[in-house]
Order: C-alpha cells, then structure tokens, then sequence
C-alpha cells in the first residue's frame, strides 16, 4: 500500500462515482422498477403456441441475413486485413489508411449502419445484410491483420531465401499459420452476427427482430414470450454448433 | 572468378550496433568454411549479408559476380536460388506437411497462381521425394512437420535447400538446439553433400571442437571482425582466447 497506488485507487474511485453520477445510478428506481418488469414477463405467459409458425420463415431470414452478411464481410476482410499488417503493406500509407477504414467500420455499430442503410435501399433484410457486412469486416479486418502482424517470422525468412516472390511468401509462410484463428474466428464472428441481424430487425432491416418490434408496439405480449423463446432456442443454437466446429478446426 | 567474394564489408543496424566492420574474405568452390565465434559476433549477419536478408551497410559482395548488395529483384532471386540456407530453429511451416515444406525450395521456379493453389507437378513431387530420400525421411513425407523431433526437423530444413540445387549452403547454427547425436548426424551430413556434391558449405558454429571436427577452413569471428582465417590446425588456444575475448574479460566479485 504505497501512495502511488493510494492515489490510483482514489482517482478511479473518483471516476467510477462521477459515473455512476451521470449514468443515474439508482437504487430507488431500480426497487421501484422491478415489479413492473415482472408484470411485463407474466403477461408473455401463457405464450402463444398458435403464433409459432409465423416465426419460423422470419427466423431463417435473420439466419439468411447472418450467413451473407458475415460471407461479404470476410471477403472484404481478407484484402483490408492483409494491407492492414505492418508487415505485409507496401508503404506505410497503405497501412494507415487501411487502418483507418478498418477503425470506422468497427467503430460504428452496426444499428447505425442498418439505420443509414435503410433509408439508403429501403426496408427489408438487405440493408440488414449490408450493415452486418460493413461493421464485421472492420472487426475481421483488425483481427487478421494482428494474427499476421503475430507470425513467426522463421518460416517468413526460410521462403525468402529460396528466391520466393512475396505472394508465395504469403501464401506459404503466413497463410498456414494464420489459418485455424482465421476460420474459428469468422465461426465466432458468425455467431455474433445471427444476434446481430436478430436486433437490425428492430430497425427495419427484416427478419426475426422487425417481427419482435411490431409485436411490441401493439402490445401483443402472448405472441412475444413465442418470440423471445424461438431467439434463445437459436442463439444458444448457433452457439453450441459453432463452438463444435472451432474445436474441430484447433 | 571466385565463387564468393567479400571485399570491405560493414553493417551497422538502425539501433546503431556495429554487427560487421571490414570484413574481407574470398571462398572457393566446394570449401567447407566454419564460422566460429561467440553470440553477437555477426556470423549470423554475415550469412545473411550474402543472401541479401540483412542489405550490407557498405562494401561488395560478389556470388559469381552478382551482387546482394546493389543486385535488384531478378539478381537477388539468382542469388537465392543458388544458395541454400538452413536455420537454428528449423524454420518450417509447421502446419504443411514435410514433403510440402520441401516443395517450398523450389517456389521460386514456379508461376505464381500454381503455387498459390498448391499444385505441384509430378516431376516437383519426385525431386522433393529424391531429396527426403538423401536425408533418410521419406516415410515421414505426408507427416506435418510438428510432429518430428528436432533432428528430423533439421534434416527437413536440409531437403529444402537441396531441391533448389544449391552451390552454396549456409548453415545458420545449424545445431545449436539438438542434441549430442543430431548435431553429430547433421555435421556428418553436411560433410557429406559438401564432398558428393561439391557444395560450399559456410556453417555458424560456437563450439570449437565442432569446428575443428568438421571444417577444412575456420574463420574467427569476434565483434564484427575476422580474428582468424586458416586450417583446423593452428586453431591454437591463444587464437581462440582472441575469438572469445577471455583475456578482454574482466574478473567479476572482486577478486
């Protein structure tokens, strides 16, 4: 217990209050709000079985919306990722400006996109797909480019020295060793993504989630409980199925 | 003309170490050249000053007239091809398999979108095999090169270098993370290709007596500069002292 650390500890207590200031932390409310929480879960049971089937087709449009979604963002990750890599870009300027579209697209979560992207090409899952596609690509892209910029440069230095231009370098010295992060990675990323398109829906961009905001905003709680209990089955579905796979790749 | 031709040779890096300081030296045809010395001394700088890894600060350097130094893309691929190279820590690409790592010598013969997609000829296949043979791994060819020992690992790295037809092997410390038997096994290797084949073998060593063993010519090496250059013979404990600096060092605790 020295004074720096005394001073640290007074600082983040400091921090974390002030926090807890803005953010209108309360007790009070939270014990007033709590009863009505239970009210709003109690009147989803009983759910509406009857409804079930009208979830079905929206729930494989969100898992459709996923699947594109994360493809077109692994292809874009895949070049951005590459040039991103201090090792790997040409000139330093192709590093930070790849970067750069690398931060925005991460940066910006992907509601915002789905809500630029609706008022872009309209309703409907597409723009869903879009918004998914954009803001998993930054993800994807900086997770690469630091798996290559973490490469043992041995087998880097060993190709070179045979004569090997740098694309066979890549393809050889670097492609192998990034590999299984690579796909339990975009395994992960897909995961992710099916919640993801599940929450676009609620802005529009089609699927399980614009199903799930028009219930809400007619009150229809029996249809709802249905609903919320068709998105765990399939997260915690996905989930277990990628987790699986990644084992399998590692 | 000399296979190998070093005149005045200097490296400094960026962070200011002066790794190589006026070095000179010439190497023939099928000698076996050992480089001894202590870690630091700049025999691992030097080995890749030959092959254009580490570009010389000033100097020339002359493989069959072409040079690493101010050589540009085509020049340094001739270079490489020419010469062989093995490492201290193997340098496979663990995931691929052995007879996919010893493809990877010959890369540099082949277009680019057949190597991208891996897609080796028939003949590329059986040099690659020809060449595990030589090294006694061929029952190991479809194995991934992590699960070998390190022995075995090395003697991959060597098939490597041998498909690409080498003139010349430099040989990075080659031993230095194997064993008694493998170290052994591999220098008598080396011997060997450097007798059956007539391939100059320039080989990092920090053990004399290794040194002595295996090379017809040694080099001592000591802070970036040539302390010694001649046969086995006048390797001579006062030599060595100068090599390794014991009389430079001073006695620690307060004696």
């Amino acid at each position: 217990m020295n004074a720096k650390n005394i001073l640290l500890f007074l600082v983040l207590a400091t921090a974390f209050w002030l926090a807890a200031r803005n953010s209108e932390l309360s007790l009070t409310e939270l014990s007033r709000g709590l009863p009505n929480v239970f009210d709003y879960l109690l009147r989803m049971y009983p759910p509406n079985l009857a409804y079930a089937p009208k979830v079905v087709v929206p729930l494989i449009e969100t898992l459709a919306i996923a699947l594109w979604g994360t493809t077109f963002s692994i292809i874009g990750a895949i070049p951005l990722g590459f040039l991103a890599a201090k090792n790997i870009a040409p000139v330093p300027a192709v590093f930070w400006i790849s970067r750069a579209v690398l931060n925005f697209f991460r940066a910006i979560n992907e509601i915002i996109f789905g809500l630029i992207f609706v008022s872009a090409v309209g309703l409907g899952p597409f723009p869903g797909v879009l918004a998914i596609a954009v803001h998993s690509a930054g993800m994807l892209g900086k997770f690469f480019a630091e798996a290559i910029e973490n490469v043992d440069r041995g087998p880097i230095e060993a190709l070179e020295a045979t004569g090997s231009n740098r694309i066979k370098v890549i393809t050889y010295a670097i492609v192998p060793q990034i590999m299984p992060q690579f796909i339990a990675y975009c395994l992960y990323r897909f995961e992710v993504n099916v919640r993801a398109a599940a929450v676009l829906g609620v802005v529009g961009a089609g699927g399980i989630g614009f199903v799930l905001i028009t219930n809400m905003r007619l009150f229809e709680f029996e249809n709802l409980g249905i609903i919320l209990f068709t998105i765990y089955i399939t997260v915690v579905g996905i989930d277990s199925l990628t987790t699986t796979l990644r084992a399998k790749i590692i | 003309m000399k296979q190998i031709e070093v005149k005045s040779l200097y490296k400094t890096y960026d962070d200011g170490t002066e790794a190589l300081k006026d070095v000179n030296i010439n190497i023939e045809e099928g000698e076996f050249v050992v480089l001894l010395g202590p870690s630091g001394a700049g025999k691992s700088t030097f080995l890749r000053c030959l092959n254009g890894l580490v570009k010389a600060t000033k100097g020339t350097i002359g493989i069959y007239g072409l040079s690493p130094i101010t050589g540009k893309r085509e020049e340094l691929r001739k270079i490489r091809q020419m010469t062989g190279m093995i490492f201290q820590e193997f340098n496979l690409v663990n995931r691929l398999s052995v007879l996919t790592n010893v493809l990877t010598g010959i890369l540099s013969y082949k277009g680019t979108t057949k190597s991208v997609f891996h897609v080796f000829s028939q003949g590329e296949k059986l040099a690659a095999a020809h060449c595990l043979q030589r090294v006694n791994l061929l029952d190991k060819a479809r194995v991934r090169a992590d699960n070998l020992s390190g022995g075995q690992r090395q003697r991959v790295g060597i098939a490597r270098a041998l498909i690409q037809r080498p003139k010349i092997l430099l040989a990075d410390e080659p031993c230095s993370s194997l064993d008694p038997k493998s170290t052994q096994d591999i220098l008598d290797f080396l011997q060997k290709i450097n007798r059956e084949d007539n391939i100059t073998i320039i080989c990092n060593l920090h053990i004399p007596e290794l040194a002595v063993k295996y090379g017809k010519r040694i080099v001592g090496v000591s802070q970036g500069e040539i302390a010694f250059d001649g046969k086995p013979e006048r390797l001579t404990d006062p030599v060595l002292n100068r090599i390794y600096g014991f009389d430079q060092v001073e006695p620690s605790n307060g004696n």
